[in-house]
């Protein structure tokens, strides 16, 4: 029986949604950020899980792990400001400021946790199917 | 007379492991639900008891199968998180049950050891 690998899948699961919540708490936090050439300017970060299959000894049927494989920066464009008393416009009046889009961040922050909590469920799951098993044969 | 645990203890053994192998594979399902293009997939129980019935030896390299999603998603993720939850609650409760089974022959076994 391999209650072990749930625990592990459920725990690989817990740690992708908490980075993809670290993602979006620092998209965010920079939604608003201005910056003085475009170059340097802020760019939402979005994680990018993969597949990872265990295979134990016990069991041939192969557990399906999920890992963050790299946080990408996204390529929307830039959200140009017309500003020309800003002390970061450029000649033009313009004002480089991050690609953030708020909504869709709140949309995944919420997706994140909910997911976060079915994994918990798992393991609160298997869990008590295990200290089922270990009850076994009790009076 | 001698009593032999394997079979005094039925199949109940082997749909417990199934179900513990199951619940491992949905939870891969459940922890994948927002990975791109991969695939939901599980176990045949079907296939198991059909092979218990022709009283062939089951191991534990159970059959694995990818699900047919219902609706396709724009990246190729097949899991669908409402039904795999309710799967994923059902085999649980399968698991009990197959631990109640087990609990009653022991429990009849210990009747027929003291003899009460």
């Amino acid at each position: 029986m391999s209650f072990g690998e749930i625990y592990n899948i459920a725990g690989a699961g817990m740690h992708a949604q908490t980075i993809r919540l670290n993602t979006v708490a620092s998209n965010l936090a920079n939604a608003g950020a201005a910056a003085e050439n475009p170059d340097d300017a802020y760019r939402a970060l979005k994680p990018v899980f993969s597949t990872i299959y265990n295979q134990t000894n016990e069991g041939k049927a192969a557990g399906a792990h999920v890992e963050v494989a790299a946080v990408v920066e996204t390529d929307a464009p830039l959200d140009m400001r017309y500003e020309p008393d800003h002390p970061f416009s450029d000649e033009q009046g313009y004002v480089a400021y991050s690609n953030v889009n708020t909504v869709e961040e709140m949309a995944d922050m919420m997706a994140a946790s909910r997911s976060f909590e079915t994994n918990v469920e798992v393991m609160n799951r298997a869990r008590s199917m295990q200290q089922g098993l270990l009850q076994l044969g009790n009076k | 007379m001698a009593i032999n645990l394997d079979t005094a203890l039925g199949i109940h053994a082997q749909t417990l492991d199934f179900r513990v192998e199951r619940s491992k594979m949905l939870a891969g399902n459940l922890a994948n639900a927002e990975t791109p293009g991969y695939k939901a997939q599980d176990l045949d129980f079907k296939a198991v008891m059909t092979q218990i019935n022709a009283g062939m030896e089951v191991g534990r390299d159970y059959q694995t199968a990818y699900r047919v999603p219902y609706q396709t998603s724009a990246d190729q993720n097949t899991v669908e998180l409402g039904k795999e939850q309710a799967r994923y609650s059902q085999n649980a409760m399968d698991y009990q049950t197959s631990l109640t089974f087990l609990n009653m022959k022991i429990s009849g076994l210990r009747s027929a050891i003291e003899g009460q």
